[in-house]
């Protein structure tokens, strides 16, 4: 028997005119879970994996939290200076709090930013990331957004996308290239 | 809904063991139906099942209803140019003599308008509408928000 829509195919790597601009050229301001203030220098000298989503997407965004988890759970210890962090594309519903309680479900290392409508589309600039909102019945909304899981080396260079539902055996090695 | 109170009660009652459970509707096998946890109910929650088609005639899932949501919907998860959005699926094709899975990043219930949060370790039942097949009942495990799928002893992980 064939198998049907069990995962989607991966998609061809994002054109280099799109790609991220190293962490120390980024200009965006976030507030993590916890309420306090991140910036871009923060990150300085750790690498980083930085995924865009939002809690009310019941599909790709609590999948690819539960792929990274997975992914930090095999890497372990060498993945504690990583900055690990889910931006949301929909801050008027993802406040600080809402988040804190979002990303205590998947693993501690897990840092989830947001901002006012314009510092989170400033960050989306910089990570060269997209989103849109899309209405629903009865004043109810959803978003598109950029799925890849963006990876960047100590330096702040960019170094690769994870796409989506990547399989681990390719996840990994890319994130192991980031940590040394 | 009619089965609203019978609904409410499994719901209220679940075990906290997963059922697995099986049921058959003329060549059509359902199996490994399961959904994640919600924080709260103003989230939508999602469906996942797998359909065997082991009969010689395409069928297609049409529809879900649920007394736990007041507006399931068929939606399919595409992932298009590095961008994920989820359209509404008008059906689900179940060809003859394959396996369809509803599964993450792909086919999904999406349960919009919970009447009750989620919770893991619940089971709440789904009805499934196919084009020739007809309508069939299965319960639904409630996994944590982070699992990747149902395990159960025959599950295709
Ligand atoms: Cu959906």
């Amino acid at each position: 028997m064939l198998g049907v829509g069990a995962y989607r195919t991966r998609k061809q790597p994002t054109r280099s005119d799109l790609l991220p601009v190293p962490i120390g050229e980024m200009t965006w301001t976030l507030t993590d879970h916890l309420g306090r203030s991140v910036r871009p220098a923060d990150w300085a000298g750790r690498p980083v994996m930085v995924f865009f989503g939002f809690t009310w997407c019941p599909d790709v965004c609590p999948t690819t939290l539960s792929d990274i988890s997975l992914w930090l759970e095999e890497l372990g210890a060498d993945a504690d200076r990583m900055i690990v962090a889910l931006i949301s594309v929909d801050p008027e519903r993802d406040t600080p709090d809402v988040l804190a309680d979002y990303v205590s479900n998947f693993d501690q290392r897990i840092l989830g930013l947001t901002g006012s409508a314009d510092e989170v589309a400033q960050a989306a600039a910089d990570f060269r990331a997209t989103y849109r909102r899309v209405a629903k019945d009865a004043g109810d909304y959803t978003m598109d957004h950029t799925a890849g899981v963006f990876l960047f080396h100590p330096d702040g260079r960019f170094v690769s996308i994870i796409d989506f539902h990547e399989d681990r055996r390719f996840a990994v090695p890319k994130i192991r290239r980031t940590l040394s | 809904m009619k089965h609203f109170l019978l609904a409410a009660a499994l719901i209220l009652s679940a075990p906290a063991v997963m059922a697995c459970e099986t049921v058959t509707i003329g060549d059509l096998t359902i199996e490994h139906a399961w959904s994640k946890a919600t924080i709260g109910a103003g989230r939508p929650g999602v469906f996942y099942v797998e359909i065997t088609n082991a009969g010689s005639v395409d069928d297609a899932l049409i529809g879900i209803a649920t007394p736990a949501a007041g507006m399931p919907m068929l939606h399919e998860t595409v992932v298009k140019d590095g961008i994920a959005s989820m359209p509404h699926a008008m059906s689900i094709p179940v060809p003859a003599d394959q396996n369809v899975q509803l599964s993450p990043g792909g086919y999904h219930g999406m349960l919009m308008g919970l009447t009750t949060a989620l919770k893991e370790g619940a089971s709440f039942p789904v009805t499934l509408s196919f084009e020739k097949a007809g309508e069939v009942t299965v319960n639904v495990d409630v996994l944590s928000l982070r699992a990747e799928g149902p395990d159960c002893a025959d599950a295709v992980q």
